[in-house]
């Protein structure tokens, strides 16, 4: 059942189909307990007065893999239980602060029958529309963990 | 003239020792919590979330192992001429899932040293990349980081 319906989805995937978008704003205490799950004590994340005054930045850094997870998170939410991430290859380009509002998204942009897979480009964009956080993942259909 | 010495070339290859770690169900839910998901097995702790790993691995030190500004310093990497950190990148390979009680053990390896000319000078890039395995000795994740220093 739930491979029929995986194969199904997989048959009526098209490139240029959109993946539904999501908006991220991490807040202070969001930041604190991921670099607290880390054990992250880089003190651009927590220490604003350092941020600003000694490393110049406006605001308090987001950690870059919270972004990179972000990217996943907008992959899964959109494959269900349908397929699962064989491999995301994405870089850090641009700082975000706490307080932005940040939005994830992602299209597909190629399709493998044979194998069942598909590639997807993502990004992670700040309230300009500018792309921070660009990203390719490809993911299996069929497969789910 | 190139930036990069023998003798900083020589590091290629190295390898640091391997960590073994437990996964467990608290530490997923504090994970799952903290990024935002919205998936109820990754909030209760039922399987791992992708990403997993880099809690699971990230360097435990002593406070004065710790620079000033925080970090922990990285052992397996040399003295670079180079040391102003930008972008980078990171390439990462799910081989296995993750569940509560799963023991893993990671290995870095220092796997290149190359440099480019950017606009504004000099580049030097590195890639370590870490391969975590299960007690089976499968592979169940590697991460490929690259990182730019100018």
């Amino acid at each position: 059942m739930k491979a029929a319906a995986a194969k199904s989805r997989f048959g009526a995937l098209k490139i240029g189909d959109e993946l539904p978008q999501r908006q991220f704003e991490c807040g202070n205490v969001q930041l604190m307990l991921y670099n607290a799950a880390l054990w992250n004590g880089h003190r651009i994340h927590f220490d604003e007065p350092y941020a600003r005054d000694v490393e110049g930045y406006p605001g308090l850094v987001i950690a870059g893999p919270l972004l990179g997870d972000w990217l996943h998170q907008c992959v899964e939410e959109w494959l269900g239980d349908d397929g699962r991430i064989v491999s995301i290859d994405y870089s850090n380009r641009v700082a975000t602060y706490v307080g932005e509002v940040l939005t994830s998204g992602g299209k597909v942009t190629a399709i493998h029958p044979e194998a069942g897979e598909a590639e997807v480009e993502v990004f992670i964009s700040n309230a300009e529309g500018a792309v921070v956080t660009p990203g390719k993942v490809v993911v299996r259909f069929g497969e789910s963990w | 003239m190139s930036l990069l010495s023998p003798e900083l070339l020589q590091n290629i290859g190295r390898q640091s020792e391997p960590r073994r770690e437990l996964v467990t169900r608290r530490d997923i839910r504090k994970y799952a919590v903290a990024t935002g998901n919205r998936q109820r097995k990754y909030l209760d702790g039922d399987q791992a979330p992708p990403m997993f790993h880099v809690p699971l691995f990230w360097d435990v030190v002593e406070l004065d192992e710790l620079s000033p500004d925080g970090v922990s310093i990285d052992t397996l990497l040399p003295k670079f001429p180079l040391e102003k950190a930008m972008a980078g990148g990171l390439e990462i390979e799910y081989h296995k899932p993750i569940h509560p009680g799963d023991w893993l053990t990671a290995t870095r390896t220092l796997t290149d040293i190359y440099e480019k000319s950017g606009r504004s000078g000099p580049l030097i890039f590195y890639e370590v990349v870490m391969d975590v395995v299960d007690d089976a000795e499968q592979l169940v994740i590697r991460e490929k980081t690259t990182r730019i220093l100018r």
